[in-house]
């Protein structure tokens, strides 16, 4: 009879992904629970892993653009916009205060797509479909903005080193403005069911708490450090036109995955205050210099991505080749909190848990 | 044009980190450079309140650096990264993945060198391998 | 009767087949526009097609991104797992033949080099109208595929 108590209660491993219908991306867990609860849990990466930062070989700096764009897809914009920063302070080359604005509204966008990307795979992971459907309703009037503006849904293409490829003509900017209107609104409309539902508050109140101390020790960035009640933001070290905007960071204090909801749908309209402040200000004028010359020297540079700080160091030798190009993703920082938020927890809430932090696998392994 | 940057030396690595680590900072990440054939350069960000501080650590590749995994637990993905791509060897991480992170096989090369790599005797591969499973 | 039922289920398969979906080292773009195609402007389950995330149960494999060293094992055991008759539908330029990553070091190539791939889906990434477009011509070659099968 000890002996089958004793049996129950033994530590077994189950395998987790890589390929799993709540996961959009290949990532493997390795995750020993006693029970049901988890103990311990290790990651295994390498199912994405492309050898990006290797391509410089190969491309020159102006076609590393193209590529850095493909390291994730969802946030392609805002990785490129790090890395043309970089090769712009490198080169010392001031880019036209118009192309600036023209860069916050599209990398706005793209985090408005990204979060409500996110808000509808989050629902999904609870088995609330129909959330899941209309957030992706509502995310297809941005892929619209961003293909009527820049001809293509996904992978805009707009940056070039020295300002940007596209403008946007006064008509446009009135429709984005249009759109915007009413994404609010379908936004809006949905608060109430994402927070307030009992369902949902019994899936993610008090799940993967995350303390703010602990959060700061691992080195967590973005809206996950966020629901943990530091404001941390990289839009206020007031890269392209932020600092002339006026935002303050989202945060609360719950620590939990409700908390994480909440940050990215407050997110949601904060960004979409920021585009009808941009449009507001927009200044006239060029869009983009003329480039001479090749970079040299070294640069660090960070940006906002809609998952968190990325990092882009750049050393560059003088040739057409860059001699480094490092790429430091926010997923990559925030896969350290799983092993404080898993365990303790029932086995049922691992993708609940692992959504929260928005892991973007081909973005941490590039 | 990295501001703040302090060389530090193997000996005096952990000691730099702890202070950094007490005086509030936050781990940021790792970068490694290849420098030329022997010798490669690792970069370690911090950063407090917006501003970046850095540690430069030149080493040879085929002697072992100290980790900091220990003090900054977030250390230990950049630290297996820098195993796989670039044949250092890191003393002392809490979690090795023995250059199996990114590739099969123990990762006979060194992807992100351009120059020869000095091969390194490696332990035989922990239970730590990646499985097809579904 | 043995056969009657075969040729029930053959054809019901044909009217609602399901899809199994592997991302198999994409940049995300293709993906979200996979998940796109099931979502209501793009509606792909008007053809019967549903999303499933058993290899098992699926009779479409829709893969996207570039195959690489350590993600091909996974990619042919499930595909081996698929009940026959099955059609692989490779998405986006990099699914193709590896795309603007064809040079890293880690990629293999395109879907093609470890299995068999019936219809091959353009664009970086694909846009969903040209994914539907595909599974509709998928879906052509799945009743090819099925006649034989009866044939035989």
């Amino acid at each position: 009879m000890q002996e089958a108590i004793q049996k129950t209660v033994q530590r077994t491993t189950i395998p987790f992904g890589p390929q799993h219908p709540v996961l959009p991306e290949p990532v493997h867990l390795k995750i020993t629970v006693e029970d049901e609860i988890i103990k311990e849990v290790v990651p295994a990466l390498g199912f994405v892993h492309r050898g990006l930062e290797k391509l410089i070989d190969i491309r020159d700096f102006h076609q590393m653009i193209q590529v850095v764009e493909r390291v994730c897809g969802i946030c392609s914009m805002i990785h490129a916009m790090c890395y043309v920063h970089g090769i712009e302070e490198l080169m010392k080359i001031e880019v036209p205060p118009r192309a600036k604005y023209l860069r916050v509204i599209w990398s706005e966008l793209h985090r408005i797509h990204s979060h409500l990307l996110w808000l509808g795979l989050f629902a999904d992971s609870f088995g609330f479909e129909s959330v899941f459907m209309q957030f992706w309703r509502i995310r297809e009037k941005i892929l619209n903005i961003d293909e009527a503006t820049t001809g293509n849904r996904i992978i805009v293409s707009v940056n070039v080193v020295g300002g940007v490829r596209k403008d946007l003509s006064q008509d446009q900017m009135r429709w984005i403005l249009d759109e915007l209107d009413q994404i609010e609104q379908m936004t809006t409309q949905l608060e109430s069911t994402l927070f307030e539902d009992y369902t949902v508050k019994k899936r993610t109140i008090g799940k993967g708490l995350l303390p703010s101390r602990q959060a700061v020790e691992l080195g967590i960035v973005g809206p996950t450090l966020r629901a943990s009640g530091v404001a941390q933001d990289m839009r206020q070290l007031g890269y392209a036109a932020f600092k002339e905007l006026d935002f303050e960071p989202v945060t609360e204090n719950n620590c939990d995955c409700w908390a994480r909801c909440r940050v990215r749908y407050r997110e949601v309209l904060q960004s979409i205050d920021l585009i009808r402040q941009a449009i507001s200000k927009i200044p006239a004028g060029e869009i983009n210099v003329k480039v001479k010359g090749r970079p040299q020297g070294e640069v660090i540079t960070r940006v906002e991505q809609p998952r968190g700080e990325l990092l882009y160091y750049i050393k560059a030798n003088g040739s057409k080749n860059l001699d480094r190009l490092r790429i430091r993703t926010p997923t990559f920082a925030n896969i350290p909190a799983l092993f404080t938020m898993l365990p303790g927890m029932w086995l049922s809430d691992v993708p609940v848990i692992v959504l929260s932090i928005d892991p973007c696998i081909s973005c941490t392994e590039r | 044009m990295l501001e703040n940057v302090v060389s530090v030396s193997p000996d005096t690595l952990a000691g730099e980190i702890a202070k950094t680590k007490y005086e509030g900072f936050r781990f940021v990440t790792m970068t490694c450079v290849e420098l030329d054939a022997d010798t490669a350069e690792v970069i370690y960000h911090f950063d407090r309140d917006f501003t970046l501080k850095n540690f430069r650590l030149k080493a040879a590749k085929n002697a072992d650096i100290p980790s900091i995994s220990h003090i900054f637990m977030a250390a230990f993905l950049a630290e297996n990264e820098i195993q796989d791509m670039f044949h250092l060897k890191f003393k002392g991480l809490i979690i090795d993945f023995n250059r199996t992170l990114y590739f099969d096989d123990n990762a006979q090369t060194a992807p992100l060198c351009r120059y020869t790599v000095s091969q390194i005797k490696s332990p035989e591969p922990e239970s730590i391998q990646n499985s097809g499973d579904v | 009767m043995k056969k009657m039922l075969g040729k029930i289920i053959a054809s019901t398969r044909m009217k609602s087949p399901w899809i199994l979906h592997f991302d198999c080292g994409s940049c995300n773009g293709c993906d979200i526009e996979v998940l796109a195609c099931l979502t209501p402007v793009y509606d792909i389950e008007r053809f019967g097609m549903v999303n499933v995330g058993n290899p098992m149960h699926a009779d479409i494999l829709l893969v996207t991104g570039t195959v690489n060293h350590r993600n091909k094992k996974v990619l042919t055991n499930l595909y081996d797992q698929m009940p026959a008759p099955k059609v692989v539908i490779a998405i986006g330029a990099c699914g193709l033949s590896g795309g603007i990553f064809r040079d890293a070091y880690n990629v293999v190539g395109g879907v093609d080099r470890v299995i068999p791939v019936d219809v091959y889906v353009p664009g970086c990434p694909a846009k969903p109208e040209a994914i539907i477009d595909g599974a509709v011509l998928a879906l052509k070659k799945f009743e090819v595929l099925r006649q034989q099968k009866l044939a035989v």
